[in-house]
Protein backbone atom coordinates (compact mmCIF):
# COMPACT_ATOMS: atom_id res chain seq x y z
CA UNK A 1 0.00 0.00 0.00
CA UNK A 2 1.35 3.68 -0.45
CA UNK A 3 2.30 5.68 2.24
CA UNK A 4 -0.05 8.57 1.16
CA UNK A 5 -2.83 6.11 1.66
CA UNK A 6 -2.56 5.04 5.07
CA UNK A 7 -4.48 6.39 7.53
CA UNK A 8 -3.74 6.50 11.46
CA UNK A 9 -6.89 4.72 13.40
CA UNK A 10 -8.83 6.72 16.19
CA UNK A 11 -6.28 5.45 18.74
CA UNK A 12 -3.02 5.38 17.16
CA UNK A 13 -4.04 9.33 15.63
CA UNK A 14 -4.21 10.16 19.49
CA UNK A 15 -0.69 8.58 19.92
CA UNK A 16 0.43 10.50 17.03
CA UNK A 17 -0.78 13.72 18.36
CA UNK A 18 0.53 13.23 21.91
CA UNK A 19 3.72 11.57 20.74
CA UNK A 20 6.20 14.36 19.98
CA UNK A 21 4.82 16.28 23.22
CA UNK A 22 5.80 12.90 25.42
CA UNK A 23 9.40 13.15 23.49
CA UNK A 24 10.42 16.30 24.07
CA UNK A 25 9.25 15.87 27.41
CA UNK A 26 11.17 13.01 27.96
CA UNK A 27 14.18 14.91 25.89
CA UNK A 28 13.78 17.11 28.63
CA UNK A 29 14.05 15.09 31.11
CA UNK A 30 16.70 12.79 30.52
CA UNK A 31 18.63 16.07 29.84
CA UNK A 32 17.98 17.31 33.55
CA UNK A 33 18.52 14.32 35.29
CA UNK A 34 22.26 13.68 33.68
CA UNK A 35 23.16 17.37 34.67
CA UNK A 36 21.43 17.20 38.07
CA UNK A 37 23.38 13.30 38.48
CA UNK A 38 27.01 15.59 37.42
CA UNK A 39 26.15 18.61 39.88
CA UNK A 40 22.95 18.90 42.04
CA UNK A 41 23.13 22.64 41.82
CA UNK A 42 22.55 22.55 38.29
CA UNK A 43 20.53 25.17 37.53
CA UNK A 44 20.44 25.15 33.44
CA UNK A 45 17.76 22.56 33.21
CA UNK A 46 15.61 22.06 36.63
CA UNK A 47 13.89 18.58 37.39
CA UNK A 48 10.15 18.62 35.69
CA UNK A 49 9.45 18.55 39.28
CA UNK A 50 10.75 21.16 40.32
CA UNK A 51 9.06 23.45 37.75
CA UNK A 52 5.81 22.16 38.36
CA UNK A 53 6.53 22.59 42.14
CA UNK A 54 7.76 26.29 40.97
CA UNK A 55 4.59 26.92 38.72
CA UNK A 56 2.42 26.10 41.76
CA UNK A 57 4.33 28.74 44.14
CA UNK A 58 4.22 31.22 41.39
CA UNK A 59 0.21 30.71 40.96
CA UNK A 60 -0.87 30.57 44.56
CA UNK A 61 1.48 32.56 47.00
CA UNK A 62 1.47 36.45 46.90
CA UNK A 63 4.74 38.31 46.82
CA UNK A 64 6.59 38.73 49.82
CA UNK A 65 6.33 42.55 49.77
CA UNK A 66 3.48 43.56 48.51
CA UNK A 67 1.39 40.19 48.58
CA UNK A 68 -0.14 40.29 45.55
CA UNK A 69 0.43 37.19 43.35
CA UNK A 70 2.40 38.61 40.43
CA UNK A 71 2.12 35.65 38.26
CA UNK A 72 -1.93 36.60 37.76
CA UNK A 73 -0.69 40.79 37.48
CA UNK A 74 1.42 40.10 34.85
CA UNK A 75 -0.28 37.93 32.85
CA UNK A 76 -3.16 40.20 33.19
CA UNK A 77 -1.32 43.42 32.29
CA UNK A 78 0.15 41.59 29.17
CA UNK A 79 -3.01 40.21 27.93
CA UNK A 80 -4.39 43.47 27.97
CA UNK A 81 -1.59 45.41 25.93
CA UNK A 82 -2.03 42.48 23.52
CA UNK A 83 -5.75 42.70 23.68
CA UNK A 84 -6.04 46.86 22.82
CA UNK A 85 -3.03 46.52 20.68
CA UNK A 86 -4.47 43.63 18.00
CA UNK A 87 -8.05 45.34 18.32
CA UNK A 88 -6.73 48.47 17.30
CA UNK A 89 -4.95 47.04 14.91
CA UNK A 90 -8.26 44.77 13.49
CA UNK A 91 -10.12 47.79 13.53
CA UNK A 92 -8.08 49.97 11.69
CA UNK A 93 -6.48 47.25 9.57
CA UNK A 94 -10.11 45.74 8.57
CA UNK A 95 -10.86 49.64 7.46
CA UNK A 96 -8.28 50.26 5.30
CA UNK A 97 -8.31 47.24 3.49
CA UNK A 98 -11.88 47.45 2.82
CA UNK A 99 -10.95 50.94 1.41
CA UNK A 100 -8.07 50.15 -0.75
CA UNK A 101 -9.46 46.74 -2.04
CA UNK A 102 -12.95 48.68 -3.34
CA UNK A 103 -11.85 52.18 -4.14
CA UNK A 104 -9.24 52.43 -7.06
CA UNK A 105 -8.59 55.54 -6.24
CA UNK A 106 -7.64 54.54 -2.20
CA UNK A 107 -5.74 51.87 -3.72
CA UNK A 108 -3.36 54.17 -6.20
CA UNK A 109 -3.02 56.29 -2.64
CA UNK A 110 -2.20 53.83 -0.21
CA UNK A 111 -1.33 50.38 -1.46
CA UNK A 112 2.43 51.43 -2.64
CA UNK A 113 2.85 53.28 0.76
CA UNK A 114 1.58 50.48 3.16
CA UNK A 115 3.80 48.02 1.06
CA UNK A 116 6.61 50.28 1.96
CA UNK A 117 5.99 50.51 5.19
CA UNK A 118 5.57 47.44 6.22
CA UNK A 119 9.19 47.00 5.09
CA UNK A 120 10.38 49.08 8.17
CA UNK A 121 11.62 46.16 10.80
CA UNK A 122 8.94 47.49 14.59
CA UNK A 123 11.75 46.44 16.38
CA UNK A 124 13.69 49.64 15.14
CA UNK A 125 11.38 52.16 15.37
CA UNK A 126 11.16 50.98 19.48
CA UNK A 127 13.69 52.94 20.81
CA UNK A 128 11.57 56.51 18.74
CA UNK A 129 8.32 55.25 20.62
CA UNK A 130 9.64 55.28 23.85
CA UNK A 131 11.45 58.43 22.97
CA UNK A 132 7.82 59.59 21.54
CA UNK A 133 5.51 57.96 24.00
CA UNK A 134 7.24 57.12 27.25
CA UNK A 135 7.52 54.62 28.87
CA UNK A 136 4.24 53.74 29.66
CA UNK A 137 1.73 51.94 28.09
CA UNK A 138 1.38 53.37 24.99
CA UNK A 139 4.64 52.69 23.48
CA UNK A 140 3.96 49.34 24.01
CA UNK A 141 0.60 49.00 22.53
CA UNK A 142 2.01 51.37 19.63
CA UNK A 143 4.61 48.79 19.16
CA UNK A 144 1.91 46.07 18.91
CA UNK A 145 0.17 48.40 16.72
CA UNK A 146 2.56 49.38 14.43
CA UNK A 147 4.20 45.67 14.32
CA UNK A 148 1.01 43.99 12.88
CA UNK A 149 -0.73 46.66 11.26
CA UNK A 150 0.67 46.38 7.76
CA UNK A 151 0.47 42.91 6.96
CA UNK A 152 -3.03 42.78 8.56
CA UNK A 153 -3.40 45.73 5.87
CA UNK A 154 -1.76 43.93 2.85
CA UNK A 155 -3.57 40.84 3.67
CA UNK A 156 -7.15 41.97 4.41
CA UNK A 157 -7.24 45.12 1.09
CA UNK A 158 -5.98 41.99 -1.22
CA UNK A 159 -8.94 39.43 0.35
CA UNK A 160 -11.14 42.63 -0.79
CA UNK A 161 -9.63 42.37 -4.07
CA UNK A 162 -10.52 38.59 -4.32
CA UNK A 163 -14.51 39.33 -3.64
CA UNK A 164 -15.39 37.91 -7.05
CA UNK A 165 -16.10 40.90 -9.89
CA UNK A 166 -18.96 39.05 -10.46
CA UNK A 167 -20.34 39.63 -6.98
CA UNK A 168 -19.80 43.00 -7.12
CA UNK A 169 -21.44 43.67 -10.35
CA UNK A 170 -24.58 41.81 -9.10
CA UNK A 171 -25.01 44.56 -5.92
CA UNK A 172 -24.50 47.11 -8.28
CA UNK A 173 -27.68 45.65 -10.86
CA UNK A 174 -29.18 45.11 -7.18
CA UNK A 175 -29.00 48.82 -6.92
CA UNK A 176 -26.45 49.27 -4.14
CA UNK A 177 -24.85 51.90 -3.74
CA UNK A 178 -20.49 51.86 -3.14
CA UNK A 179 -21.34 52.00 1.39
CA UNK A 180 -23.38 49.40 0.49
CA UNK A 181 -21.45 47.16 -1.28
CA UNK A 182 -18.65 48.00 1.34
CA UNK A 183 -21.10 46.89 4.54
CA UNK A 184 -23.47 44.19 2.84
CA UNK A 185 -21.38 42.36 0.19
CA UNK A 186 -17.09 43.31 1.11
CA UNK A 187 -17.19 43.51 5.13
CA UNK A 188 -18.97 39.77 5.60
CA UNK A 189 -16.84 38.36 2.87
CA UNK A 190 -13.93 39.57 4.57
CA UNK A 191 -14.14 38.89 8.57
CA UNK A 192 -13.62 35.14 8.54
CA UNK A 193 -10.77 36.02 6.49
CA UNK A 194 -9.98 39.13 9.52
CA UNK A 195 -9.93 36.47 12.47
CA UNK A 196 -7.60 34.37 10.35
CA UNK A 197 -5.11 37.25 9.88
CA UNK A 198 -5.41 38.36 13.26
CA UNK A 199 -4.89 34.44 14.47
CA UNK A 200 -1.68 34.61 12.18
CA UNK A 201 -0.33 38.55 13.63
CA UNK A 202 -0.28 36.62 17.11
CA UNK A 203 2.71 35.52 16.55
CA UNK A 204 4.86 38.83 16.04
CA UNK A 205 2.25 40.21 18.54
CA UNK A 206 3.74 38.44 21.39
CA UNK A 207 7.11 38.93 20.14
CA UNK A 208 6.55 42.59 19.84
CA UNK A 209 4.53 42.96 23.59
CA UNK A 210 7.78 40.94 25.15
CA UNK A 211 10.17 43.13 23.36
CA UNK A 212 8.86 45.59 24.82
CA UNK A 213 8.38 44.17 28.38
CA UNK A 214 11.50 43.37 27.74
CA UNK A 215 13.39 46.43 27.74
CA UNK A 216 11.32 49.32 30.33
CA UNK A 217 8.33 47.69 32.17
CA UNK A 218 7.78 46.70 35.23
CA UNK A 219 4.66 44.17 35.10
CA UNK A 220 4.06 41.88 32.47
CA UNK A 221 5.48 38.52 31.77
CA UNK A 222 8.08 39.20 29.16
CA UNK A 223 9.53 41.54 31.80
CA UNK A 224 9.23 38.67 34.24
CA UNK A 225 10.94 36.32 32.14
CA UNK A 226 13.99 39.15 32.04
CA UNK A 227 14.08 40.13 35.02
CA UNK A 228 14.51 36.60 36.73
CA UNK A 229 17.09 35.63 34.00
CA UNK A 230 19.46 37.44 36.17
CA UNK A 231 19.11 35.15 38.85
CA UNK A 232 19.65 31.88 36.18
CA UNK A 233 15.48 31.14 37.66
CA UNK A 234 14.86 28.76 34.88
CA UNK A 235 12.24 26.80 36.48
CA UNK A 236 10.87 30.18 36.74
CA UNK A 237 10.92 30.91 32.67
CA UNK A 238 10.02 27.53 31.63
CA UNK A 239 6.58 28.32 33.65
CA UNK A 240 6.49 31.68 32.51
CA UNK A 241 7.25 30.46 28.56
CA UNK A 242 4.91 27.56 29.17
CA UNK A 243 1.90 29.49 30.29
CA UNK A 244 2.52 32.07 27.43
CA UNK A 245 2.76 29.02 24.80
CA UNK A 246 -0.82 27.99 26.74
CA UNK A 247 -2.36 31.59 26.03
CA UNK A 248 -1.20 31.99 22.63
CA UNK A 249 -3.03 28.50 21.91
CA UNK A 250 -6.25 28.91 23.67
CA UNK A 251 -6.49 32.83 22.06
CA UNK A 252 -5.83 30.95 19.00
CA UNK A 253 -8.45 28.30 19.72
CA UNK A 254 -11.19 30.90 20.82
CA UNK A 255 -10.64 33.11 17.54
CA UNK A 256 -11.08 29.64 15.60
CA UNK A 257 -14.32 28.73 17.40
CA UNK A 258 -15.06 32.07 16.88
CA UNK A 259 -14.87 32.16 13.03
CA UNK A 260 -16.79 28.72 12.93
CA UNK A 261 -19.54 30.18 15.16
CA UNK A 262 -20.43 33.09 13.39
CA UNK A 263 -19.32 32.40 9.96
CA UNK A 264 -20.66 28.59 9.02
CA UNK A 265 -20.81 29.20 5.32
CA UNK A 266 -16.84 30.06 5.19
CA UNK A 267 -16.37 26.53 6.78
CA UNK A 268 -13.80 25.66 4.06
CA UNK A 269 -10.15 26.78 4.40
CA UNK A 270 -10.71 27.75 8.13
CA UNK B 1 -41.17 50.49 -31.22
CA UNK B 2 -37.74 49.31 -30.26
CA UNK B 3 -37.10 49.07 -25.91
CA UNK B 4 -33.30 48.05 -26.19
CA UNK B 5 -31.06 49.98 -28.90
CA UNK B 6 -27.52 49.29 -30.03
CA UNK B 7 -26.36 51.88 -32.20
CA UNK B 8 -23.07 51.31 -34.45
CA UNK B 9 -21.37 49.98 -31.51
CA UNK B 10 -17.49 49.46 -31.34
CA UNK B 11 -15.49 48.06 -28.57
CA UNK B 12 -11.53 47.72 -28.30
CA UNK B 13 -9.21 46.53 -25.32
CA UNK B 14 -6.41 49.05 -26.29
CA UNK B 15 -5.29 48.42 -29.53
CA UNK B 16 -7.27 45.21 -30.43
CA UNK B 17 -11.16 45.49 -31.44
CA UNK B 18 -13.34 42.66 -30.10
CA UNK B 19 -16.41 43.66 -31.55
CA UNK B 20 -17.60 46.42 -34.41
CA UNK B 21 -20.13 47.92 -36.11
CA UNK B 22 -22.78 46.03 -34.14
CA UNK B 23 -26.53 47.27 -34.45
CA UNK B 24 -29.46 45.99 -32.66
CA UNK B 25 -33.01 46.85 -31.96
CA UNK B 26 -34.94 44.74 -29.33
CA UNK B 27 -38.86 44.34 -28.70
CA UNK B 28 -40.18 44.54 -25.06
CA UNK B 29 -40.67 40.99 -24.08
CA UNK B 30 -38.02 39.32 -26.43
CA UNK B 31 -35.72 36.43 -25.90
CA UNK B 32 -32.66 37.05 -27.68
CA UNK B 33 -30.27 34.39 -27.71
CA UNK B 34 -26.20 35.36 -28.34
CA UNK B 35 -24.31 32.28 -29.99
CA UNK B 36 -20.61 32.37 -31.20
CA UNK B 37 -17.36 30.92 -30.72
CA UNK B 38 -15.40 31.33 -27.93
CA UNK B 39 -13.71 35.29 -27.36
CA UNK B 40 -15.98 36.46 -30.51
CA UNK B 41 -17.01 39.09 -27.89
CA UNK B 42 -20.63 37.92 -27.06
CA UNK B 43 -19.46 38.50 -23.59
CA UNK B 44 -18.19 41.44 -23.98
CA UNK B 45 -21.24 42.38 -25.50
CA UNK B 46 -23.40 41.18 -22.42
CA UNK B 47 -21.11 43.42 -20.86
CA UNK B 48 -22.31 46.22 -22.54
CA UNK B 49 -25.61 45.85 -22.39
CA UNK B 50 -24.97 45.92 -18.72
CA UNK B 51 -22.71 48.86 -18.53
CA UNK B 52 -20.23 47.09 -16.66
CA UNK B 53 -17.88 48.41 -20.15
CA UNK B 54 -18.45 51.42 -22.15
CA UNK B 55 -18.38 51.15 -25.68
CA UNK B 56 -15.25 52.87 -27.29
CA UNK B 57 -17.95 54.13 -30.17
CA UNK B 58 -21.98 54.21 -30.06
CA UNK B 59 -24.14 53.66 -27.26
CA UNK B 60 -26.86 51.53 -25.90
CA UNK B 61 -29.97 52.70 -24.46
CA UNK B 62 -32.37 51.16 -22.51
CA UNK B 63 -36.32 52.33 -23.23
CA UNK B 64 -34.45 55.62 -24.37
CA UNK B 65 -33.14 56.36 -21.10
CA UNK B 66 -30.08 57.45 -21.34
CA UNK B 67 -26.80 55.37 -21.45
CA UNK B 68 -26.04 54.23 -18.63
CA UNK B 69 -22.54 55.01 -17.15
CA UNK B 70 -22.38 51.84 -14.91
CA UNK B 71 -24.73 48.61 -13.38
CA UNK B 72 -28.06 49.81 -12.16
CA UNK B 73 -31.29 48.96 -11.15
CA UNK B 74 -32.39 48.87 -14.91
CA UNK B 75 -30.51 45.75 -15.43
CA UNK B 76 -30.64 42.25 -13.91
CA UNK B 77 -27.87 39.53 -14.26
CA UNK B 78 -27.07 36.07 -13.87
CA UNK B 79 -23.39 34.71 -14.10
CA UNK B 80 -22.31 31.47 -14.61
CA UNK B 81 -20.84 31.37 -11.36
CA UNK B 82 -20.65 33.66 -7.87
CA UNK B 83 -24.31 34.69 -8.95
CA UNK B 84 -25.66 35.03 -5.44
CA UNK B 85 -23.98 35.77 -2.06
CA UNK B 86 -22.23 33.05 -0.26
CA UNK B 87 -22.79 34.92 3.00
CA UNK B 88 -26.17 35.44 2.80
CA UNK B 89 -29.07 32.34 3.06
CA UNK B 90 -31.74 31.66 0.48
CA UNK B 91 -33.58 33.46 1.77
CA UNK B 92 -32.07 36.60 2.68
CA UNK B 93 -30.40 36.70 -0.79
CA UNK B 94 -34.09 37.55 -2.63
CA UNK B 95 -34.29 40.17 0.36
CA UNK B 96 -30.88 41.40 -1.05
CA UNK B 97 -32.67 42.35 -3.94
CA UNK B 98 -35.05 44.98 -2.63
CA UNK B 99 -33.18 45.66 0.53
CA UNK B 100 -29.78 46.51 -1.50
CA UNK B 101 -31.15 50.01 -2.73
CA UNK B 102 -31.52 51.19 0.50
CA UNK B 103 -28.95 53.36 2.51
CA UNK B 104 -28.25 50.43 5.09
CA UNK B 105 -28.40 47.45 2.55
CA UNK B 106 -31.66 46.22 4.48
CA UNK B 107 -34.89 46.44 5.68
CA UNK B 108 -35.80 46.87 9.35
CA UNK B 109 -39.25 46.32 11.10
CA UNK B 110 -42.80 45.80 9.72
CA UNK B 111 -40.90 46.01 6.24
CA UNK B 112 -38.57 43.85 6.89
CA UNK B 113 -41.19 40.81 7.36
CA UNK B 114 -43.07 42.12 4.16
CA UNK B 115 -40.04 41.72 2.24
CA UNK B 116 -39.48 38.13 3.71
CA UNK B 117 -43.02 37.31 3.21
CA UNK B 118 -42.51 38.49 -0.61
CA UNK B 119 -38.77 36.22 -0.74
CA UNK B 120 -40.65 33.54 0.30
CA UNK B 121 -43.19 33.56 -2.40
CA UNK B 122 -40.40 34.06 -5.12
CA UNK B 123 -38.81 30.66 -3.46
CA UNK B 124 -41.91 28.80 -3.70
CA UNK B 125 -42.19 29.86 -7.45
CA UNK B 126 -38.22 29.23 -7.68
CA UNK B 127 -38.84 25.55 -5.61
CA UNK B 128 -36.59 26.69 -2.93
CA UNK B 129 -38.50 27.49 -0.34
CA UNK B 130 -37.43 24.32 1.89
CA UNK B 131 -33.89 25.71 2.07
CA UNK B 132 -34.61 29.26 2.73
CA UNK B 133 -32.49 29.15 5.86
CA UNK B 134 -29.64 27.35 3.88
CA UNK B 135 -26.49 28.94 2.79
CA UNK B 136 -25.99 28.94 -1.02
CA UNK B 137 -22.89 26.65 -0.66
CA UNK B 138 -25.01 24.04 0.64
CA UNK B 139 -27.09 23.97 -2.70
CA UNK B 140 -26.80 22.13 -5.98
CA UNK B 141 -25.49 24.27 -8.83
CA UNK B 142 -29.32 24.01 -10.35
CA UNK B 143 -30.55 25.08 -7.18
CA UNK B 144 -28.20 27.85 -6.77
CA UNK B 145 -28.99 29.57 -10.73
CA UNK B 146 -32.30 28.99 -9.59
CA UNK B 147 -31.88 31.09 -6.68
CA UNK B 148 -29.54 33.72 -8.75
CA UNK B 149 -32.43 34.34 -11.38
CA UNK B 150 -34.94 34.45 -8.25
CA UNK B 151 -32.84 37.06 -6.68
CA UNK B 152 -31.94 39.20 -9.86
CA UNK B 153 -35.66 39.06 -10.81
CA UNK B 154 -36.64 40.49 -7.05
CA UNK B 155 -35.27 44.04 -7.99
CA UNK B 156 -37.36 44.01 -10.78
CA UNK B 157 -35.34 45.12 -13.45
CA UNK B 158 -35.85 46.14 -17.18
CA UNK B 159 -33.85 43.84 -18.98
CA UNK B 160 -32.33 40.33 -17.72
CA UNK B 161 -28.70 39.72 -18.52
CA UNK B 162 -28.11 35.61 -19.00
CA UNK B 163 -24.02 35.20 -19.13
CA UNK B 164 -23.83 31.53 -19.57
CA UNK B 165 -26.50 30.34 -16.95
CA UNK B 166 -26.97 27.05 -17.29
CA UNK B 167 -22.91 26.30 -18.69
CA UNK B 168 -21.71 24.69 -16.02
CA UNK B 169 -24.79 22.34 -15.29
CA UNK B 170 -25.50 19.03 -16.11
CA UNK B 171 -27.59 17.79 -18.66
CA UNK B 172 -31.09 16.75 -16.75
CA UNK B 173 -30.91 19.59 -14.48
CA UNK B 174 -30.40 21.95 -17.60
CA UNK B 175 -33.34 20.84 -19.12
CA UNK B 176 -35.49 21.61 -15.89
CA UNK B 177 -33.93 24.93 -16.11
CA UNK B 178 -35.14 25.33 -19.35
CA UNK B 179 -38.88 24.68 -18.45
CA UNK B 180 -38.36 26.95 -15.11
CA UNK B 181 -36.83 29.68 -17.89
CA UNK B 182 -39.54 29.44 -20.27
CA UNK B 183 -42.90 29.12 -17.19
CA UNK B 184 -41.00 32.37 -15.74
CA UNK B 185 -41.23 34.22 -18.66
CA UNK B 186 -44.35 33.24 -19.21
CA UNK B 187 -45.81 34.88 -16.16
CA UNK B 188 -43.53 37.80 -16.14
CA UNK B 189 -42.56 38.47 -20.02
CA UNK B 190 -39.38 40.46 -19.59
CA UNK B 191 -37.09 41.39 -22.14
CA UNK B 192 -34.02 38.34 -21.55
CA UNK B 193 -30.44 38.37 -23.12
CA UNK B 194 -28.86 35.28 -22.91
CA UNK B 195 -25.65 34.39 -24.06
CA UNK B 196 -24.52 30.57 -24.41
CA UNK B 197 -22.49 28.30 -26.24
CA UNK B 198 -25.54 25.61 -26.73
CA UNK B 199 -26.98 26.19 -29.68
CA UNK B 200 -30.19 24.08 -29.62
CA UNK B 201 -30.47 25.94 -25.80
CA UNK B 202 -30.24 28.86 -28.15
CA UNK B 203 -32.94 27.95 -30.40
CA UNK B 204 -35.83 26.25 -27.85
CA UNK B 205 -35.31 29.65 -25.34
CA UNK B 206 -34.96 32.47 -27.87
CA UNK B 207 -37.25 34.02 -29.78
CA UNK B 208 -34.25 35.66 -31.42
CA UNK B 209 -30.40 33.75 -32.04
CA UNK B 210 -28.10 36.35 -32.94
CA UNK B 211 -24.67 34.70 -33.85
CA UNK B 212 -21.07 36.68 -33.17
CA UNK B 213 -18.86 36.19 -35.32
CA UNK B 214 -15.83 38.04 -37.61
CA UNK B 215 -16.74 39.07 -41.03
CA UNK B 216 -13.44 40.07 -41.87
CA UNK B 217 -9.73 37.89 -41.17
CA UNK B 218 -6.36 39.59 -41.40
CA UNK B 219 -4.59 35.83 -42.12
CA UNK B 220 -1.32 37.62 -40.61
CA UNK B 221 -2.58 39.46 -37.41
CA UNK B 222 -5.83 37.19 -36.16
CA UNK B 223 -7.05 40.23 -33.53
CA UNK B 224 -6.80 42.90 -36.36
CA UNK B 225 -10.63 42.86 -36.93
CA UNK B 226 -13.36 42.78 -34.30
CA UNK B 227 -16.64 40.65 -34.58
CA UNK B 228 -20.23 41.78 -35.47
CA UNK B 229 -23.79 40.28 -35.51
CA UNK B 230 -23.64 37.94 -38.81
CA UNK B 231 -26.97 36.67 -38.30
CA UNK B 232 -29.85 37.23 -36.66
CA UNK B 233 -32.37 34.41 -36.64
CA UNK B 234 -35.95 33.73 -36.02
CA UNK B 235 -36.36 31.11 -33.29
CA UNK B 236 -39.71 31.32 -32.77
CA UNK B 237 -41.80 27.90 -33.61
CA UNK B 238 -38.42 25.40 -33.43
CA UNK B 239 -36.53 27.87 -35.82
CA UNK B 240 -39.04 27.28 -38.71
CA UNK B 241 -40.34 31.05 -39.31
CA UNK B 242 -43.43 32.13 -41.44
CA UNK B 243 -45.47 29.02 -39.22
CA UNK B 244 -48.25 31.99 -37.86
CA UNK B 245 -50.12 33.52 -40.37
CA UNK B 246 -50.15 37.29 -39.38
CA UNK B 247 -52.29 38.33 -42.27
CA UNK B 248 -55.72 37.56 -43.41
CA UNK B 249 -55.36 34.82 -46.17
CA UNK B 250 -59.48 34.14 -46.93
CA UNK B 251 -58.46 30.78 -48.57
CA UNK B 252 -59.50 29.24 -46.22
CA UNK B 253 -62.80 30.66 -45.29
CA UNK B 254 -65.87 28.64 -45.70
CA UNK B 255 -67.68 30.72 -48.35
Amino acid sequence: MRLINIKPSRPLAVVLTLLPFALVFLAYAIGSEVRLAANPQDKLLPAPGKVFDTAIRLISEGDRRTGRILFWHDTWASLKRLGIGISISAFVGLLFGLLIGLLPVARRLLAQFVAVLSMIPPLALLPILFIVFGLGELSKVVLIVIGTLPFLIRDLSQRVLEVPEELLVKAQTLGASSWVIAIRVALPQVMPRLIQSVRLSLGPAWLFLIAAEAIASDLGLGYRIFLVRRYLAMDVILTYVIWITILAFLIDWALRRISRRFFPWAEEGL
Amino acid sequence: MSFVTVEDVFQSYGQRPIIERVNLSVDEGEFISIVGASGCGKSTFLRLLLAQERPTRGQVTIADAPPAKEPGLDRGVVFQRYSVFPHLTVRENVVAGESFRRPWGRFFGQERKEAQARADETLVRCGLNHVADNYPATLSGGMQQRLAIGQALAARPRILLLDEPFGALDPGTRLSMHDFLTELRAEIGMTIFMVTHDLEEAFKLGDRVLVFDKTRWDPHDQDRYGATITYDFDARNGGIPFQTLEEETHVLQAH
